[in-house]
This record gives C-alpha cells, structure tokens and sequence, in this order.
C-alpha cells in the first residue's frame, strides 16, 4: 500500500487556464446544455407542480407549485454539478487522458483538481441561471430576493461536486457513479425537503435530514423564492462549505494516490 | 570546464509494493544531443520518465532537470519542456488550432502570443490545411505530428518523446523523424523512448538499453554495436533449420540462436556459412551487417514480455 501525501493543497493561477478549457467545450455544445438545463426542471415543476398541486391546495401555507420551485432550484443544480464531476470529471481525468495532458504542462494536479472543482460549480450556476428564468417566467419569484439563488446554485456546486469527487477518484469505469446517484443522492432528495416538508417525516428521518447537505440548501432556496430573508444562513452555508471542502480535500488524496503514484 | 548537463538524474530509485521497477539509474544528457532510453516492455522506461517529469517522486535519488530540482521545482522545469506522450490525448471536442491555443494556456502564454505562434506550427507539422478540422477527422500521422507541434507550443529546450512512431505506418514515421532531426538541428535536447531499433540506431547520438530497471548497456549506437555483437549476421530460414544449425552453424559461427524457423548467426565472417548451405537447398539466408535490435536481443533476451 503506498503512502498518502496528506499535505495540504497548494494552487496557482494556472488553474484558470483549465476552467478556461472546459469553459471552451461548453461553449461549443451550449445550445443542447442550455436547452436541458430549462426543459428539465419546467417539465417537473409544471407536471409535479399542478398535477399533483391539484390534490394539495396548500403547503406551508403557499401553493404547491411555489412550494416545489425552491426544492427544484437545489436538486436540479446539485445533480447538474455532480454529473459534471463524476461522469465528465472521469472522461477527462481517465477516458480522454486530458488531465494527463494538463500535468505534462506547468500545472500541478492540484490546480486541475481545483479546476475541475469550479467548473462543476460554474455548471450548477449555470443550471442555476436557467432555472431561475423558469421561476420567474411561471412568475414564482416574490420578489428581488430570488437573485441569491445564483451564488447559491454555485454554493450548491462546490457542496456536490468536491463530495461527488471522491467517487470519481475511486472509479474504474462509468457503472460505478451509480451507487452514487441510487444510493446517495435520491435518497437525499427524498429526505431533504424538496418534494413534502420535512416537518411531515418520522421524527429519526428529520434527524437523519438535518444532517444532509441538500436540506441546508433548501432552508436557504425556499425562502429565498418565497421572498424571505432566510433564517440561520451561516450554520446552513457552513455545513455545505464543511462538505463541499473535507470531500474536495479527501478527492484530492484519492486523487494523487492514483495519478501521482 | 565541464558543461552543466540540461538533465541529470542520478542514482534513481522506485518501487511498487515489492517490485523496484526502476533500481538505480543514471541519466545524463548533453545539451543538443538525442538520447534514447530503450527496453522490453515492464523495462521501466515509463516510469523513469514520469520521475524526470516531477509526476512520481522517486524513492530515492537526485534529479536536475534544467537547472531545477525534480520533483520540487518540477513546475518551473516544466515551462522549458515539452512533451510527446506515448497515447495521443488531444482534445477531441477541439479543432486544430483550438488545441494549440488551449495548451499554450497552460503555459501561461496570453491568447495574441499564441496566435503569433501557432502558424509556424502548423506549417512544422505540415497541418497548414488543417487548422480548423477536428481531431477525428484526422489521420494517425497527423494526430501525431499535431501532438508534435503541442509539444513545441512553448518553445522548449528539452523535449521528451515517448514512442513518438508506435502505431505510424512507415511514411508517417520517416516525416517524424525528419522533424525531429529538424529539432537537434534547432539546437534542441530530446530524450527518446521506442521499441523500435532502427528509430533508435537512425536518430539517437547516445542511448542507455534498460531491463528490469536497470542499465545493462550505454553507449553511441555504433559503439554498442561494435562493444556487444560480432558485425556480420546470417539469418537462416527453412524447414528443420535446427538440423543445419547441430550440424554446421554451431562449430562455423560464434553464436547461433534458433527461433521458430529461423536461425541467426553471429559471426566475423559469415562465408563459410554461406558456403555451408550449399547442400540445404530448402533454406534461404539472408546477410546483413550486425545492428542495434541485435545487441538488444543478445542482451534482453528473445522471449516475450507483456
């Protein structure tokens, strides 16, 4: 078994070079990103949103659609990061060998790391973004509160993606990232709120739901959409900062174990 | 005064689990010189190359890559060198010229430097009328020449290359070999990987044969040649060759190795051997002069390595 190298990452400007990189080939397939990035979470928000809102006058006191949309905000940004970091984070680093081709230049693994790490967030954003363009065309923003959703989206991002990180350094093919999405992340979505109030659930599940990071971020989402200043906005951001930065930092051993070797 | 080496690693040393795959090499190379790092597969070639890169640090031993410690300064080394590795990996979503442009950033060079840059480039690559193409639609020899020319997008002063040719048909390895005696001629160091003899023997002014980690021989080409094989080769082929090998090659020639159905000899002189064949009239021989595969073969063995 070798070594780890435990050390503390170490980055350089360089890293915007490689963001620059992936920024590139977004560009070039924007028009189909984009186009999911809308469709997606509309066609949820309208089916889930008035079919079953049609059984439930009332959530919390708001219709069930308004209800839905802060939940919506955060589980749609947070699988777009983690699809960025697991399954495109494994084309470059292993299918297309361009991290290999990055290290061969002046930049260490730990700027790609960081790299990737933004621009997984820059993805959320950008989810996050074309969400908010649905909310307030189906006019479910209360006011200009609804703005902080983007630096959320990309909160979101870093949260997701330094978590979802550890899965990408530890794979050896695709198939493996599905663990992640069946056993990590539906049922976080199922236990975080987005759908039902997690005031509904068996008092152990809202124990087990306030220790999830999806849930912190739609304590912030929901209220934001409803045109409320947030309650706790520190203990909620930390917490996701707390996962975000020990998943990066555990990633980043995993990956020099494995490239650096 | 002695000139500083542009590489100098001494004494490397590194081991997975309970395998040293690189057991104490010294490499050494002379600015504008080409050096060839040859070996079977599992040799340790690749992993002496990513220590000389600053990617995998050795367990033990000094590394100077122009002028800097490796790994701790590997960054800074890193700007003056190029690499060429041993599996394309460009960027498939990229053109051409966005490839180049792409690297070029990681080198920290601003987009109008580039662009000044990446004409020459393409015209040393002879990629010219393919600047806006994307990569799959390129063929082996020009991914090769275009990772090539991503190499040199910084203008290095050492460039490494791993296999450049493995996989070219020979036309696409006789334009590599043009360009990168272009490069010596350029003034510039390369340090050379290949599994092929004649690469090696054609374009390397020094080159250190390795096996199981370590150097079993170093020299010129022409000197390794001279120093380990006797300069004439008799290939024999044939049905039952082993018979004329008991029975002639053996006291005739120094040296008589069988494989499959064909026998080489080793020998001063081959014409008695030659002469010897006259009552095996179902063998055909060929004569040639002794080269480089011979000496890896005499020292490596002719068994297979995966």
């Amino acid at each position: 078994m070798s070594s780890l190298d435990l050390s503390l990452p170490r980055f350089s400007w360089r890293w915007i070079a490689v963001w620059r990189r992936n920024f590139l080939v977004w560009k070039k397939l924007a028009a189909e990103s984009i186009f999911g990035n809308i469709v997606d979470p509309l066609f949820y928000m309208l089916g889930m949103g008035f079919g079953l809102g049609t059984m439930l006058p009332e959530v919390n006191g708001v219709t069930y659609i308004a209800f839905l949309a802060g939940g919506t905000v955060c589980y749609s940004t947070m699988f777009a990061a983690s699809f960025e970091a697991l399954y495109s984070g494994f084309a470059r680093m292993h299918v297309q060998r361009t991290w290999d081709g990055i290290l061969n230049a002046p930049i260490v693994l730990d700027d790609v790391v960081l790299a990737e790490w933004i621009w997984a967030a820059s993805k959320s954003l950008l989810s996050g973004v074309a969400i908010l363009l649905v909310v307030l065309a189906l006019g479910l923003a209360q006011n200009w509160l609804a703005i902080f959703i983007l630096p959320l989206a990309f909160l979101i991002g870093l949260t997701f993606a330094g978590m979802g990180f550890i899965m990408t350094a530890m794979a050896r093919s695709y198939d493996f990232f599905t663990f992640w999405f069946t056993i990590v992340l539906t049922p976080m979505v199922l236990l975080s709120g987005v759908f039902y109030p997690v005031g509904n659930m068996h008092p152990i599940l809202q124990a087990v739901s306030s220790a999830l990071p999806l849930t912190h971020a739609i304590e912030l989402g929901r209220p934001l959409l409803l045109g409320q200043v947030p309650e706790n906005i520190l203990l909620h951001v930390g917490v996701m900062l707390a996962y975000g930065g020990i998943g990066f930092y555990i990633a980043l051993v995993l990956f020099r174990r494995r490239l650096l070797k | 005064m002695r000139e500083v080496p542009v590489l100098d690693a001494a004494n490397i040393r590194k081991r997975y689990g309970d395998r040293e795959v690189v057991a104490g090499l010294d490499i050494s190379l002379r600015r504008g010189e080409c050096f060839g790092l040859l070996g079977p597969n599992g040799a340790g070639k690749t992993t002496t190359l990513r220590m000389l890169l600053g990617l995998t640090a050795p367990d033990s031993g000094d590394i100077r890559v122009l002028g800097h410690p490796v790994p701790q300064a590997a960054r800074e080394a890193r700007i003056r060198i190029g690499v060429v590795p041993q599996m394309d990996n460009l960027d498939p979503d990229f053109t051409v010229t966005e490839n180049l442009v792409v690297y070029g950033r990681y080198f920290g060079f601003k987009d109008d430097e580039l662009q000044a840059r990446i004409p020459s480039l393409l015209q040393f690559a002879a990629l010219e009328s393919r600047a806006n193409s994307r990569i799959q639609e390129l063929s082996g020899g020009m991914k090769r020449r275009l990772v090539l020319a991503r190499a040199l997008i910084n203008d290095p002063d050492l460039i490494f290359l791993d296999e450049p040719t493995t996989g070219l048909d020979p036309q696409a390895r006789h334009v590599i070999w043009e360009r990168l005696r272009k490069l010596l001629n350029q003034g510039k160091t390369i340090l050379l990987t290949t599994h092929f003899m004649d690469e090696a023997e054609r374009l390397c002014d020094r080159l250190k044969i390795i096996d199981e980690g370590k150097t079993i021989a170093d020299g010129a080409p022409r000197d390794l040649i001279r120093e380990h094989i006797e300069p004439e080769v008799l290939e024999v082929y044939g049905e039952q060759v082993e018979q004329w090998v008991e029975k002639m090659a053996k006291p005739l020639a120094s040296r008589a190795e069988v494989t499959g159905e064909t026998a080489f000899c080793y020998a001063a002189h081959v014409q008695p051997l030659i002469d010897s064949l006259q009552n095996y009239a179902h063998l055909s021989f060929m004569h040639r002069p002794a080269n480089l595969e011979d000496v890896f073969l005499k020292l490596t063995g002719r068994e297979m390595r995966d």
